[in-house]
């Protein structure tokens, strides 16, 4: 375990030397969320009647999405761990007294913590005093912003145990530029990174919810934002930990068969 | 009594390559199916290791020597044979093994490039679990050994290629591994950066026990740290011996090198040249003619069979001025490539 601590730590010591890159975060995520939220107002302009959310709830939910962007994200800066296996350096890795999967997953876990620390928590500073319709309000109760901090914990190991699933598969692949794509555009897609999964068609969102892409930010987000409390925010936590579950072993598990016919080229 | 500390027996391991023809055709076709060629990269390997000992292993480029030691640090698991290291299977054992042993790939770095020396070794001793005493200790003497103390807080992307090895090298040994793995070790390295690779290597060997393999192209390397050579070719294991008889095996010639003043020498039965140069003498001036003096260097190759060393100085000593004499054997490096030609590898 303290191995897989100090891995994190390191991730976040190497993280804290790109000043540049954070600044440049948290300019990206005030732009587009600010973006996002004329978008919607306009659209609740023009009438709102069938919409599942009101104006106020779909912007915290999207400031809350542009803070912790970077951590439900599918595909982000794991590039190390792309590039240990596309350029061997995993031999390095096999040779230390630590599970990989382990190791990858706390090394992902920080690739994720790490920007959202130094690059979109400044945001929260800014964005609880934004004038009018576009500030972001917290959630009523005490409890459900509990509620919401254990979703998030919950959606961070979906999200990276999920993305082990694709570093996995770069041991059977060449490059990993397509499965990227695929992943990146299915996860932000189906996670509600879009637009929240309840301004989908019911009958899409019905199965959509289920998907593990829901757990990974639909559910803490809509827990922030209100429109999942009580026995159904419990209900979407479950499933979360049902995902975790799934994915963790079942990567852990190919993770060991991929090992065995590993071939580390040249050198 | 000596101990057994690396037994590998009969280790195969074939490598599944896709092959296609240039062209854009044929990049095409590949995108539906795929052509494979087997490349058998090691058949039947065997050989033991003795605890302490210090072992180099060569080959040519593509024998497999990389996939032996990759086999033999549990990295790759082998499609036939078997290994015991110190008691256990590397493959089916693999976090108990790696903590016994350490490993240097010399084209690779193990050292995280953006942040000092120092985070990367306290990366490690928590992976390896190292006692905080054990740590200390082995970290005083490393950083004295390797004078790694002014580098150790600089990132490693500043470091040079010289500065970085001792620190790969260090890395590799501060949980005090029973076994280090040295896959070309000075590739790359500057002269006196490999001398103290070298020496150190040694001294580790020498005051800990520690068994070493090391594969290498460097013969400079073979010649200053290991008595025992295996040689690779082609997957297979084709020589296994010390390095005066694998040397005597290829050749008993001497290489006899002489400077002269006077005549030119004649050769003599027993005696091929090698290489004859002349030069001046010193007391010819700029555009003098240095005379019916002549003065040079010859390169002889010399069969002690037919006429002894000492006969051979003899010799050329009576028909002119001797100035300087050097007899050599062969060099690893002319016995290497004798080998390699022999083997056809």
């Amino acid at each position: 375990m303290k191995a897989f601590k100090s891995i994190f730590l390191i991730r976040i010591i190497n993280g804290l030397q790109y000043r540049a890159v954070a600044i440049g975060e948290v300019l990206m995520r005030f732009f587009w969320g600010l973006m996002e939220i004329l978008a919607y107002a306009a659209l609740f302009r023009m009438g709102s009647e069938n919409f599942s959310m009101t104006l106020t709830q779909t912007v915290s939910y999207v400031w809350m999405q542009q803070i912790l962007f970077v951590l439900f994200r599918g595909v982000v800066g794991d590039a190390e761990i792309y590039s240990t296996i596309a350029e061997g350096s995993i031999a390095y890795e096999l040779v230390r007294p630590v599970s990989l999967y382990g190791r990858w997953f706390s090394q992902s876990a920080a690739n994720r913590i790490v920007p959202t620390l130094l690059g979109s928590l400044p945001l929260l500073a800014i964005v609880p005093f934004m004038p009018g319709d576009y500030r972001m309000v917290f959630p009523a109760s005490a409890g459900q912003i509990l509620l919401f901090l254990v979703s998030c914990v919950l959606a961070l190991g979906v999200v990276v145990a999920f993305a082990m699933l694709m570093n996995i598969s770069l041991f059977y692949l060449t490059t990993h530029r397509g499965i990227r794509m695929i992943v990146s555009v299915t996860t932000h897609f189906f996670s509600g990174g879009m637009i929240p999964l309840s301004f989908f068609p019911d009958s899409v969102r019905r199965v959509v919810v289920l998907l593990p892409f829901a757990s990974m930010r639909d559910v803490p987000l809509q827990i922030w934002c209100g429109t999942l409390s009580g026995a159904d925010a419990c209900r979407g936590m479950l499933l979360q930990i049902f995902w975790l579950g799934v994915l963790v072993v079942t990567g852990y598990a190919w993770m060991e068969q991929a090992l065995k016919r590993v071939v580390v080229q040249g050198g | 009594m000596e101990k057994v500390m690396i037994e590998c027996r009969g280790l195969c391991k074939t490598y599944r390559v896709a092959k296609r023809e240039a062209g854009f055709g044929n990049a095409v076709k590949a995108l539906f199916s795929r052509e494979y060629e087997l490349v058998r990269a090691l058949r039947e390997v065997s050989f033991t290791v003795q605890d302490g000992e210090i072992v180099g292993y060569i080959g040519p480029n593509g024998a497999g020597k990389s996939t032996t030691i990759k086999t033999m640090c549990g990295i790759l698991t082998p499609d036939a044979g078997e290994c015991v290291i110190n008691g256990r299977t590397p493959w089916k054992e693999r976090k108990k093994h790696v903590r016994e042993i350490g490993v240097v790939f010399g084209q690779r770095s193990q050292l995280w490039w953006d942040i000092p020396v120092m985070d990367s070794f306290h990366l490690l001793r928590d992976m390896y679990k190292i006692e905080p005493v054990v740590y200390k200790r082995n970290l005083e003497e490393l950083t004295e050994l390797l004078a790694l103390k002014e580098i150790l807080r600089t990132p490693v992307r500043n470091l040079s290629l010289g500065q970085r090895m001792r620190c790969e090298i260090a890395a590799s040994l501060l949980h005090d591994p029973r076994i280090l793995f040295l896959d070309e070790p000075t590739i790359g390295l500057d002269a006196v950066s490999k001398l103290n690779v070298r020496r150190f290597i040694k001294k580790r060997n020498r005051e800990h026990g520690t068994t070493v393999i090391l594969t290498t192209h460097d013969m400079q390397d073979i010649e200053a740290l290991t008595e025992r050579v295996l040689l690779i070719g082609k997957g297979r294991l084709l020589m296994d011996g010390k390095l005066d008889e694998l040397k005597r095996h290829c050749s008993t010639k001497k290489t006899l090198r002489i400077k002269y003043r006077g005549q030119v020498p004649k050769l003599f039965e027993g005696a091929a040249l090698l290489e004859k140069q002349g030069f001046a003498c010193g007391e010819a001036g700029p555009g003098e003619d240095p005379g019916g003096e002549s003065a040079g260097e010859l390169t002889l190759s010399l069969d002690p069979h037919v006429k002894s060393v000492s006969a051979a100085i003899a010799d050329l000593a009576a028909q002119t001025e001797l100035l300087d004499v050097s007899v050599t054997d062969i060099t690893a490096e002319e016995m290497v490539a004798e080998l390699y030609e022999e083997y056809q590898i």
